[in-house]
């Protein structure tokens, strides 16, 4: 049995829907903006990848009483979830008997709103709004917005940091292929906070100018936020449309070092390999990488590392599309997933903003115009994060 | 699941140990154990002493809590708010992350096979429970490492006060429990299968409970103990009081009373269904049936192996 994506659905700083993502990379426009969403020492001057919706708008987009606090979190998984519910024609399929299940993956989960809670109780333990502390933990956006699609045969959360997304959607595939499930909508949700913009601000591994993956100028990320989530389901099931199947994803631990990877790559060229091995491929056989690419120094040049050993000296087509969307961190697996399938379903080659000059160590070359109508029937996407966990996912054309 | 899953080795750090473990036996380097807040020693030290006997590495760890690293996630907001956003120290932020316990474990381990963490709720334990079962179904490892971990702090306690948790006597608590599931190595404890249900009202949990024997081809007379998560909470009794009246004759054992309530806290019921099923004179098949808040309910079930039947 073979398990075939039936559906997306993406929102981040480049879209709130796959459409306005397709012309954003059409048009090579990065929605890194300087920070305007909530108070903090960086306003007005980091760039970020904010969604272009303050969260009234976004509970107006998904019918929801602008009077009721809910996590930005589980706004913007909502949003992505019903788009790709729906794009599955899940809503007419009722009748079908399906075991549908949700998992999320998210890093962040309410600390939008518990970190408004915290300031007021530090003034006093009897302070602070309690509905803002409720949702701090990652399950509460998760049942929001299975309730909100009505899936309630199997919840579940995962939380890796910045590789969550990727590690829902191994996850979610694993069930459907022991038949726990017929179809499970899998993908990753992370709002911006004031808690991990200085997490990573005070790590020194934030950009003050717009990211330049894999350049060798690159000097750090940009934070982002945003929601994608995939449809998985059996190829036995009547689905009405598909983007490509899910072949294989490989999830290991490079067990090196809390937040740094090793500059060989080591972690990064288990994960491709495992999940080629998984695939039953040789790497020749992969089309187009998206890569995690964050614009940290590290990253890059680890993850490049591991490229050129795994690929050698002709490299398949690579891009990062962190310039568009800034680092989605646990969402970014699930943001990512889309793009791939994207890049199958209408042949893209997906640019990758802001190269000038390859990193001397590796030398690699990403993608840097936009491009129709290639074959592309391969596609690996790479999410790593803190703590070593390193996933890389593997779809292709049905 | 075609493949019997043995329950191999089980640990825990709990609220009924006097003191804490010595952390440093464990966790043999001064400045990493420095570094830890006391969830992630608490978790990793169960995850090692639950190894320590292992022969193998497990072929993937799966880590579960409810909250997480709460409080370095505390720090780390004190020194934002109070620093107003400058100068902050990157470590507590670090460390706040959900995956710190099971990437400590890898590090510690050198272990660089498959490593998730379930963060949901209730039943983030389940979640990682099933994920091991089925990799030891589907051939991906032969052994798995999969436990819990949460910490009770101050203002977790604050929190569940204001909330009115323990209004109507409930308890908060916290602790840390590790499994090695083995689908190669036997043990008296096999581990057979796991049900959840999603908001059930109580009249359908008899309904559920028939439903979930039946797929193992067992009924009612066939469980010869309960393990209840009933803790003396009036307003999570409705359904645990359905559930052991569904089961009359059948011994009823309860750990609330020890352990406090926490999202993770089945898992301390499946350690202690384990130490029963290594007793001599062990029952047959244990149900262990718990749910948080009325919300998230889960089953276990577990076979003594020199009975087993399939």
């Amino acid at each position: 049995m073979r398990i075939v994506v039936s559906g997306i659905g993406t929102v981040s700083a480049i879209g709130l829907n796959v459409l306005e993502t397709l012309h954003a990379f059409a048009g090579k426009k990065s929605g890194l903006k300087p920070l305007s969403l909530f108070e903090s020492e960086h306003k007005g001057k980091l760039p970020v990848g904010e969604v272009k919706a303050d969260n009234r708008m976004l509970a107006e987009m998904l019918d929801i009483h602008p009077g009721k606090t809910i996590s930005r979190t589980a706004l913007l998984g909502m949003l992505a979830a019903q788009e790709a519910y729906n794009d599955a024609f899940l809503p007419y399929r009722k009748n079908e008997g399906l075991r549908i299940g949700f998992i999320s993956g998210t890093s962040v989960g309410g600390m939008d709103l518990s970190e408004h809670f915290y300031a007021d109780y530090l003034q006093s333990p009897t302070k602070g709004r309690l509905r803002q502390v409720v949702s701090h933990d990652c399950g509460d956006s998760t049942e929001k917005i299975a309730f909100s699609l009505g899936i309630s045969d199997y919840v579940s959360t995962v939380s890796t940091a910045c590789s969550s997304g990727a590690n829902a959607i191994i996850a979610g595939a694993r069930l459907i292929k022991h038949n726990f499930l017929d179809c499970v909508i899998v993908g990753g949700t992370d709002a911006l906070c004031r808690f991990t913009l200085n997490g990573f601000a005070s790590l020194k591994i934030v950009d003050e100018q717009p990211c330049r993956p894999f350049d060798e100028s690159r000097q750090g990320l940009n934070p982002g936020e945003g929601a994608g989530y995939i449809v998985l389901e059996k190829d036995t099931n009547r689905y009405p449309q598909s983007y490509g199947y899910i072949l294989a994803g490989a999830n290991i631990c490079e067990a090196f070092h809390q937040t740094a990877s090793s500059p060989e790559g080591e972690g990064a060229l288990l994960a491709m390999q495992t999940a080629l091995q998984n695939a039953d491929l040789q790497a020749g056989q992969i089309d187009y990488i998206n890569l995690h690419g964050t614009g940290t120094p590290n990253n890059d040049l680890a993850e490049g590392n591991a490229v050129r050993k795994l690929f050698g000296a002709t490299p398949p087509s690579l891009s990062s599309t962190k310039a568009y969307t800034g680092h989605t961190l646990g969402a970014c697996g699930g943001i990512e997933a889309v793009f791939s399938l994207l890049a199958i379903k209408y042949g893209l080659v997906l640019p990758n903003l802001n190269f000038t000059n390859p990193i001397a160590e590796h030398g690699l070359i990403p993608e840097t115009e936009y491009r129709e109508h290639r074959k592309i029937k391969t596609v690996m996407s790479n999410s790593f994060g803190f703590g070593g966990n390193m996933s890389s996912l593997i779809f292709s054309a049905v | 699941m075609k493949e019997t899953v043995y329950i191999t080795g089980a640990s825990s750090i709990n609220p009924l140990s006097l003191q804490e473990p010595d952390y440093k036996l464990y966790i043999t380097d001064p400045a990493a154990r420095r570094r830890m807040s006391r969830a992630v020693k608490m978790g990793v030290t169960a995850a090692l002493q639950c190894l320590s006997g292992a022969g193998e590495m497990p072929g993937a760890i799966i880590t579960a809590t409810g909250l997480g690293c709460l409080s370095d996630t505390e720090k780390f907001l004190r020194n934002l708010i109070e620093n107003k956003e400058e100068l902050l120290n990157p470590t507590p932020f670090i460390q706040s992350t959900f995956n710190t316990v099971g990437s400590q474990i890898a590090m510690l381990t050198k272990n660089r096979a498959y490593n998730n963490t379930y963060v949901h709720r209730g039943i983030s334990f389940e979640n990682a429970l099933l994920d091991g079962m089925m990799m030891l179904a589907g051939g991906e490892a032969e052994n798995v490492l999969v436990g819990s971990y949460e910490e009770l702090t101050a203002t977790s306690f604050d929190i569940q006060s204001r909330l009115g948790f323990f209004r109507k006597g409930g308890k908060s608590g916290e602790g840390a429990q590790f499994f090695l599931l083995s689908a190669k190595e036997k043990s008296p404890c096999i581990l057979r299968d796991l049900a959840f249900a999603f908001r059930p009202a109580p009249d359908e949990l008899p309904e559920k409970t028939a439903a979930f024997l039946l797929k193992n081809k067992l009924l009612k007379t066939d469980i010869d103990m309960l393990i209840s998560g009933d803790g003396g909470n009036e307003e999570e009794f409705t359904c645990y009081d359905k559930i052991e009246k569904n089961f009359p004759e059948t011994p009823v054992v309860k750990y609330k009373h020890l352990t406090g309530d926490y999202q993770t806290v089945s898992s301390f019921a499946l350690w202690l269904g384990v130490q029963i099923m290594g007793k001599a004179d062990s029952p047959k098949r244990i149900l262990i049936y718990n749910h948080f808040r009325n919300i998230n309910h889960t089953f276990i079930l577990l076979e003594n192996s020199l009975h087993h039947t399939i």
